[in-house]
């Protein structure tokens, strides 16, 4: 193996790595930290099931967005959705072997990228031309999206001009690196580029703003359900500190006996 | 005070997004508490010496027990969603009542003292310090939110500024940073009972008089009684409802509609306060020692029923922190001694706590009161949705029950009634501006620029529907509107209790005693 090919397998599993224990211990921070009033905002759902929807509409839809700001909802749409198709197709590199049939059905999903990118763009010119979203905006914003029109720009050169890369040896790295039987890589700089930033991306995942995407499940105006008259809610803090102070709160209270 | 000169913002056609101000709303903010506000509430009377360790360590508690500080700190990827969301920023154009931005105060030193890239790349991510400057910032910015919770409505992930907001003033409070109006008022509420200082025999007069002054006008023996033992309904409203203008007219619409559906009920002189001032200053503990009055006032009363009056945020912590507080409601584990020591007291057929709306709805659905619509002839209306009703609890259990429920009392009694524009009312309503702690006269500029979209929607109305009266449920909201009103040149008395729409046109009888005699006096009334 080339010590470029070395390099790059490292920096996967350690940026893998990095990513997994990073999400792990933000995720079980978010549900660790309990949720001590009910606060859902309107409009609000009376049921388990009416939140679940909810959810779903949120985060397939981001149908708050929607309210909100047709242009931010219609590029983070584009570059989201475009994303997910563009992540399912890459699916490809890393099952070893011959693919599912299902597979021929995802071909067209490589023009998803341009949504992506688009979206993308659309997002940056925003962050850039909007006096609001510049004033709010700090370095990393820009670099991030910066990151992720590289990364996506990269992807469209490979696929769709005549600077291929040897997609059979992609998937003989990426497979290897699934089955721990390692080979060496493309060198093409737009294809090294391509995969050192999604390493860098995942590796910034947990201590960025992309804490976004767990964070939406996590959030208590949009999970929790609108029934606070109904059952009584109350965190282990609130409900040991009622018991414990349950006679000194009486005695802080002036006239009470 | 000399109050301090601004310019009364403009009322356009439809409502702009103004170019950014930097600095214009900088300033001292709200006068700050003193040791005399500050100590009985546990927070020091002055800033501490250390005051920069303890924000911080008190940063990293709130963020501990609070899921909401915690999340919505992470995941702001700063898309500019609510950038236009504010009537402070739209009345203001100061970008940092952007909610974003206002937020980033906080997240920023959150940043720079509790993640891995705000410790090694400040600049990179925008991590700042909390300085002095900082900490002016806070106070002055912290106290141009109203809670009012807009910006969670179109934020794609619910980030609450509300949340923040009220953490960055609890951190505030314990560095010795309070606000005199909130902390003043609390000291008040949680020894005499109510935010006006209002002792038992000055309320029983009070009362009283607006016994004899009703009686008067109406003719009936409407009561308005006070510590009742064995009551069936404990009235928990804003004190306000007892001397201020237009409120006391509520309060005397929910007598008569008590009178006319013939049940007893009681307000207590211990728990004589809706308002829960302790929610504006972030307190879980402050707000929990308000509440507990209000569950000793029911055990102590022996009442199977807790109501609420005319109050927004009131409202949101009975329906929503109530029973976690204090256990006023239902639901309770039968290992739950606390809860279930006032819930197997309380009847539950019906909702606990119950709004005056709820009550009167309920009343108007199964035909138990009867109007002269024609009373309230002379008026268009049309419904302020407060902020804490509308997008921080329900009412009836229907969805969307608080923004129905309002309006079907008052085309029971009114003829004329026109909603405002749909992006200004409802879940997108606009606040009043006075909300959140904000409603003291050292703060009146922001007060008034925050009402100019809500004033806006409301021109509009009167334009183009000849609206004249204004209907509302929430004290903070009659009280502001009655001083802002005027300065966009509505007339200030357009504001209503929903209840004095109810009063005007009820038709009071006989008192009954029974859902039977009702039914039968109602008969013989239509043949």
């Amino acid at each position: 193996m080339s010590t470029l090919s070395i390099i790059f397998t490292a920096l996967f599993y350690i940026s893998l790595f990095v990513f997994i224990v990073g999400m792990g211990k933000k995720i079980y921070q978010f549900w660790i930290t309990p949720a001590p009033l009910k606060i859902p905002t309107a409009p609000t759902q009376l049921t388990q099931t009416g939140v679940v929807f909810r959810m779903i509409r949120e985060v397939t839809l981001f149908e708050s967005l929607f309210r909100s700001n047709k242009w931010i909802w219609l590029f983070g749409f584009l570059f989201h959705f475009g994303l997910l198709l563009v992540l399912v197709r890459h699916l490809r590199y890393f099952i070893p072997g011959d693919l599912p049939e299902i597979f021929l059905l995802m071909q067209p999903f490589k023009y998803a990228a341009f949504a992506m990118v688009i979206g993308l763009a659309g997002l940056l010119a925003r962050r850039i031309f909007v006096p609001r979203i510049r004033y709010i905006s700090a370095p990393s914003d820009y670099l991030m999206l910066l990151m992720l029109i590289v990364i996506g720009v990269s992807g469209v050169v490979m696929t769709f001009t005549d600077n291929h890369t040897d997609v059979m040896a992609v998937k003989a790295f990426a497979s290897g690196l699934v089955t721990f039987d390692w080979a060496n890589l493309p060198t093409e700089i737009h294809f090294l580029v391509h995969l050192f930033l999604v390493f860098v991306l995942l590796a910034v995942f947990p201590i960025s703003k992309l804490l976004h995407v767990p964070g939406v499940f996590f959030s208590p105006t949009r999970n929790q359900v609108d029934d606070a008259r109904k059952k009584r809610h109350i965190s282990p803090w609130a409900l040991q500190q009622e018991k414990e102070h349950a006679v000194k709160l009486e005695q802080t209270l002036g006239k009470d006996e | 005070m000399a109050a301090k000169e601004f310019d009364i913002p403009k009322l356009p056609t439809y409502i702009e997004i103004p170019e950014l101000n930097p600095g214009v709303m900088e300033g001292e903010g709200p006068f700050k508490s003193s040791e005399e506000f500050q100590n009985p509430l546990g927070f020091p009377g002055e800033k501490v010496d250390n005051w920069q360790e303890v924000a911080i360590a008190k940063m990293g508690e709130l963020k501990s027990k609070y899921r909401s500080v915690q999340v919505f700190l992470d995941s702001c990827v700063k898309c500019g969603a609510c950038t236009d969301k504010c009537h402070y920023f739209l009345g203001s154009s100061d970008p940092k009542n952007m909610p974003v931005a206002r937020q980033d105060l906080f997240r920023s030193v959150y940043r720079r003292h509790f993640t891995f890239a705000g410790k090694y790349f400040p600049k990179l991510v925008g991590a700042k310090e909390l300085d002095d400057d900082m900490l002016d910032d806070w106070y002055n910015y912290f106290h141009q939110c109203s809670q009012c919770r807009r910006c969670s409505v179109f934020c794609p992930y619910g980030i609450d500024t509300a949340e923040i907001s009220m953490a960055a003033r609890e951190v505030l409070d314990t560095v010795g940073l309070g606000q005199k109006y909130c902390n003043q008022i609390l000291g008040k509420a949680l020894t005499v009972g109510n935010n006006l200082g209002l002792p038992e025999p000055a309320l029983k007069d009070t009362l009283l008089d607006l016994e004899e002054e009703v009686e008067e006008d109406f003719e009936a023996p409407v009561k308005y009684p006070l510590d009742v033992k064995g009551s069936e309904i404990l009235l928990i409203t804003p004190s306000a409802d007892f001397f201020a203008e237009p409120h006391i007219d509520g309060l005397i619409g929910y007598g008569k509609v008590f009178y006319q559906d013939g049940v007893s009920w009681t307000l207590s002189s211990y728990a004589s306060e809706g308002a829960n001032f302790g929610m504006f200053i972030g307190s879980y503990d402050v707000m929990r020692k308000a509440a507990l009055r209000i569950r000793k006032a029911a055990l102590d009363l022996e009442v199977s029923r807790v109501m609420v009056g005319e109050c927004g945020h009131a409202w949101r912590v009975a329906y929503s922190f109530w029973n976690t507080l204090s256990g006023v409601g239902a639901g309770a584990d039968s290992s739950d001694e606390y809860a279930a020591k006032l819930q197997n007291q309380l009847d539950h057929r019906y909702p606990q706590p119950q709004h005056i709306i709820e009550y009167t709805y309920d009343l108007i659905q199964r035909d138990k009161l009867e109007f002269d619509k024609s009373e309230n002839d002379d008026r268009t209306v049309t419904f302020h949705d407060s902020c804490n009703v509308a997008r921080a609890t329900n009412m009836g259990g229907i969805e969307g029950g608080q923004f129905i429920l309002p309006r079907e009392v008052i085309k029971a009694v009114c003829n004329n009634y026109v909603d405002m524009e749909r992006s200004t009312i409802k879940e997108s309503t606009f606040c009043c501006g006075g909300g959140g702690g904000l409603l003291t006269d050292d703060l009146m500029e922001i007060r008034v620029k925050g009402a100019m979209p809500r004033m806006q929607a409301l021109k509009e109305v009167e334009k183009n529907n000849g609206v004249d009266t204004l209907a509302a449920i929430c004290a903070i909201c009659k009280s502001q509107f009655t001083k802002v009103l005027p300065k966009f040149d509505f007339d200030p008395y357009m504001i209503v209790s929903v209840h004095q729409l109810v009063s005007n046109a009820i038709v009071l009888d006989k008192p009954q005693t029974d859902a039977t005699d009702a039914e039968e006096a109602q008969e013989a009334e239509t043949e």
